[in-house]
């Protein structure tokens, strides 16, 4: 289903169309079949316009089976088309969906306010290979070239573009291809011979986008290339230290085949040595990343204390997903937020990034490597599994058009500098990498004298290196851009919301003004420190609603980074994004 | 023509302005003479060297040796040199660790980087005790030991540092005992030569939580009965009067004495510690008192592709076939579409 999925959304973004895709899969590989735990399914939204979110409610829904139809019939829109698999709706089936009676549409409501499309799915696969030489497990795998089939007839995209996509799929395994071509077209003349009485759909080119070269990208796939990119502006080698986990895996594995960009990727024995080694890396020059998801940035909270005190760059990915603990791994959250911010002994102050889209994880772990290099600090980049597996159309940049990278390296003609030597106004220490007679030191995790780098445990003198290191994360304020207000000009009501959430928001906030309502965002993507605008903006509105995907986390941030006035919260813990049309009703709530 | 490398540095090139602040007596002091006298002999640079740690008193060693230096956090030394000597290659790179650092919260760490091969020389401090911390057990006390996290003696079997290196498929395995300063540089010369992770363990003594663990092999009236220093190509003797020996006999080692019931030098095993074959080396590792004489020396230096090496092997082979040379190449690579 994920393959069919990113097929047709890709298929789509080539015919000219945005797209914005969000695969929910289960964290077992190979989930009983069949089972409500067990589904596994891709949600694509198609514009003709500029779109932000993968949608709400489906237009179109391509069933499986009948656990497909259970879990996803609440997500579906009014009028909506559903193409279920006849042959996978049997009695057995049924009842493995926890169905009681044999008609599911019945039982669900929808029998009235669906347009069903029953189609053999199965037998008609096998009826449409049945001269290839394949075994029945290949011959059913092909299902979903059927329904793919299906569904460029339901959205009128020609079939021969269909095909030459797929030549390019598979050009190295023409027998793969010969069979999925076959069913493909099968699939969609079987559609043109329904004669049913069914709309088909016509998604234009959509005009609002720029003009420009595009490739479709999922976030975690951005997010290593946004490294790539700020390691070539900068000149250093690129050390990524990483320990598999979902939904972050991706990047590692991205950055893994990225051997002609010279890449130095280590998948560690844990997620402690996926930190440890990259502070090595970045001890000894490089460009040095570690990525993780849910328990993975607990366990890599001590490093990220060390790198705090050491001074060092380095940037850390976590990929969010549903926690405690190990929570929901396939699920997406914004639950590691004051984690991120705070959850580390001592005064560990650390630079912190939100991506917004799939796409633009390209920008912030490019701009994570740039605060990173130019600060001498640890950043910490959160996405989620939201933008981390999803993807969505990308606007292919120049190396040319990119920022400059200028790492604090020690300048030239400075000699026998301490382990702490900084900058004196900004307090950004010098990376002073081994190799240079004469800069020997010692770097580490106990506290130093701010003069000597000397081991010291000297009171005045350790309030001073705390100071020291705040006020050099606080400085990076100077780098980030000021906060910006979308939507009405005189609104009363400010929208807040923090990195994946924005789609949904601007969605609801665009929707919400097209309905004469007066409504504002204000949308986060630099949180440590906050756009230096933040309290000027946040002080103007007469209520402020603070939406994430967590109990309250920014909200309770914001509280004390800008006190003195109510923050109403927002809030959503499911393991699923917000739908746009449940911020609409809430946002309107507000505006009584 | 050796002399000009060997007298480019002297010990005092690798000494820093930091006071040394082991307790009287400590036998790290030992172990950092001889690494300094290597590191002097080996003609690598102050600033091509790193020495990295973890925690506990022998962490501390990096502050006390004049190149460049980290002290990390606990247990993860192996881990940080691992990402040092990934990251360039050039440097030389020691880490320096402790029975506690390597063996409880870094195990992890040091058995992988003693599968993976990176080319560091890794000096392990077994005191037989946690210092820092004040006198609780570690992995290498010995089983019943009263400390002080043991009032009633320790219920657990430890580690032996060298059959776990054997574990983790380590090419190099050398020990050393605080007190002999010749067996001592010997070894750390050797490790510094072979290319892979060159795993010493240090035997030294803590004078005050842990005072005479080694003394069975360090008593100096006994030490060269009690031990056996393993050389590649020498005969296996040993002794005060240099007449004791290793055989085989079936599959065990044997103490015999020359001259006695027939036995010549020649029937003396010769040390191969290059052999890729890792039982005897395994047996010698083993070997304890009062049955045997307990090695010192290298007593495994094998060669193998390092970590490093076949990294960055792995990415010039993919780089010469690779048409994706800058990031612009990369950027086209893509499937792409204008709009």
């Amino acid at each position: 289903m994920q393959l069919t999925g990113t097929l047709f959304s890709n298929l789509s973004a080539i015919l000219g169309n945005e797209i914005s895709t969000f695969p929910d899969y289960p964290s077992e590989i190979r989930a009983p079949q069949g089972t409500l735990f067990g589904v596994s399914g891709f949600q694509v939204h198609l514009g003709s316009e500029k779109i932000y979110t993968p949608g709400d409610d489906a237009d179109v829904l391509v069933t499986m089976n009948p656990a497909a139809l259970k879990v996803n019939a609440k997500g579906i829109k009014k009028h909506s088309i559903i193409i279920f698999d006849t042959d996978a709706f049997g009695k057995k089936e049924l009842e493995k969906a926890q169905f009681t009676t044999d008609n599911p549409f019945e039982e669900l409501k929808i029998s009235d306010t669906v347009q069903l499309i029953p189609v053999a799915l199965t037998s008609l696969t096998q009826e449409s290979l049945k001269d290839f030489d394949m075994d029945n497990k290949s011959v059913l795998r092909s299902k979903n070239m059927f329904a793919l089939g299906l569904v460029c007839w339901l959205f009128n995209r020609p079939i021969d573009a269909a095909i030459h996509f797929l030549s390019g799929k598979f050009k190295n395994k023409p027998k793969v291809l010969e069979a999925n071509v076959k069913v493909l077209v099968d699939g969609f003349n079987y559609g043109h011979n329904l004669h049913l009485n069914v709309s088909t759909f016509q998604v234009n080119k959509s005009d609002s986008t720029p003009k420009g070269m595009y490739t479709s990208i999922s976030g975690n796939k951005a997010t290593a290339w946004g490294l790539i990119a700020a390691s070539k502006k900068a000149n250093l080698e690129l050390f990524l230290g990483s320990y598999p986990i979902t939904p972050s895996s991706d990047i590692m594995q991205e950055l893994a085949r990225r051997k002609d960009m010279g890449v130095k990727v280590m998948q560690s024995e844990d997620e402690i040595a996926g930190i440890t080694t990259a502070i090595g890396a970045s001890f000894a020059g490089a460009l040095a990343a570690t990525n993780t998801s849910g328990p993975g940035i607990a366990l890599k909270s001590e490093a990220i204390g060390l790198a705090v005190m050491a001074e060092l760059p380095l940037v850390i990915v976590d990929v969010m997903r549903g926690g405690p603990s190990t929570g929901l791994p396939t699920k997406t959250e914004q639950t590691d937020l004051l984690q991120a911010m705070y959850g580390r002994n001592g005064e560990s102050p650390v630079v912190v990034l939100a991506a917004s889209t799939p796409a633009n994880c390209f920008h912030y772990a490019f701009m994570a490597a740039k605060i990173a290099l130019e600060y001498s600090t640890p950043v910490v980049l959160l996405t989620d599994g939201f933008i981390g597996n999803g993807s969505s159309l990308w606007k292919l940049p120049k190396f040319a058009d990119l920022p400059e990278i200028k790492p604090h390296y020690v300048k030239s003609g400075m000699t026998g500098l301490s382990a702490t030597a900084r900058d004196p106004e900004t307090k950004i220490r010098y990376w002073n990498i081994p190799g240079v007679p004469g800069l020997e030191h010692r770097n580490g995790g106990l506290e130093k004298n701010y003069v000597t780098g000397a081991v010291s445990t000297e009171a005045l003198n350790h309030q001073r290196m705390v100071d020291a290191r705040q006020a050099k994360v606080n400085y990076v304020v100077n780098a980030i851009p000021d906060l910006k207000v979308e939507g009405s000009a005189d609104a009363d009501l400010l929208v807040i919301g923090w990195g994946s959430t924005y789609g949904h928001l601007k969605t609801a906030v665009l929707d919400l003004n097209e309905q004469g309502k007066k409504v504002a965002l204000a949308h986060f993507t630099y949180i440590n420190p906050l756009p230096k605008n933040t309290a000027e903006v946040i002080t103007k509105y007469k209520k402020v609603v603070v939406c994430e995907l967590n109990g309250g986390q920014f909200a309770t941030l914001l509280r004390t980074k800008v006190p003195g006035r109510e923050y109403l919260q927002y809030n959503k813990v499911q393991g699923q994004p917000f739908s746009s049309a449940e911020l609409e009703e809430h946002i309107s709530s507000l505006l009584k | 023509m050796d002399t000009i490398e060997k007298t480019q540095y002297t010990v005092n090139d690798f000494k820093s302005d930091q006071l040394v602040r082991w307790c009287p007596g400590c036998g790290d002091y030992a172990i950092l003479a001889a690494m300094q006298k290597v590191m002097a002999d080996i003609g690598v640079a102050p600033e091509k060297t790193v020495v990295v740690s973890g925690i506990g008193c022998s962490s501390r060693l990096p502050y006390y040796v004049n190149s460049y230096g980290f002290h990390g956090i606990h247990g993860r030394g192996a881990a940080i040199a691992t990402g040092v000597k990934v990251a360039n290659p050039d440097l030389t790179v020691w880490q320096v660790t402790g029975d506690g650092d390597c063996l409880a919260i870094g195990g992890n760490h040091f058995i992988h980087s003693v599968r993976r091969n990176i080319d560091i020389n890794v000096l392990i401090f077994n005191n037989q005790i946690y210092g820092l911390t004040k006198g609780q057990y570690s992995p290498t006390t010995l089983k019943g030991c009263i400390t002080n996290s043991s009032p009633f003696g320790t219920i657990e079997e430890p580690f032996r540092p060298g059959e776990l290196t054997m574990g983790a498929r380590g090419t190099f395995f050398g020990r050393v005992l605080d007190v002999d300063m010749k067996s001592s540089h010997m070894t750390m010369l050797a490790a510094t030569k072979h290319k892979g992770t060159s795993v010493v363990e240090c035997l030294v003594n803590c004078v005050i939580f842990h005072d005479g663990a080694h003394k069975y092999l360090s008593e100096k009236t006994t030490r060269e009965d009690r031990t056996i220093v393993l050389e590649h190509g020498k005969k296996m003797i040993f002794g005060k009067n240099r007449d004791k020996g290793l055989i085989l006999e079936g599959l065990n080692l044997k103490v015999v004495t020359i001259g006695e019931n027939g036995i010549t030098e020649n029937d003396i095993l010769t040390h191969d510690a290059k052999t890729p074959d890792p039982t005897l080396h395994l047996k010698l590792i083993l070997m304890s008192g009062p049955e045997y004489p307990v090695a010192l020396g290298v007593i495994r230096d094998v060669e193998a592709e390092t970590y490093n090496d076949a990294l960055t092997k792995q990415i010039a082979d993919v780089q010469a076939k690779s048409s994706v040379k800058t990031f612009d190449d990369l950027i086209d690579s893509v499937e792409q579409w204008e709009m």
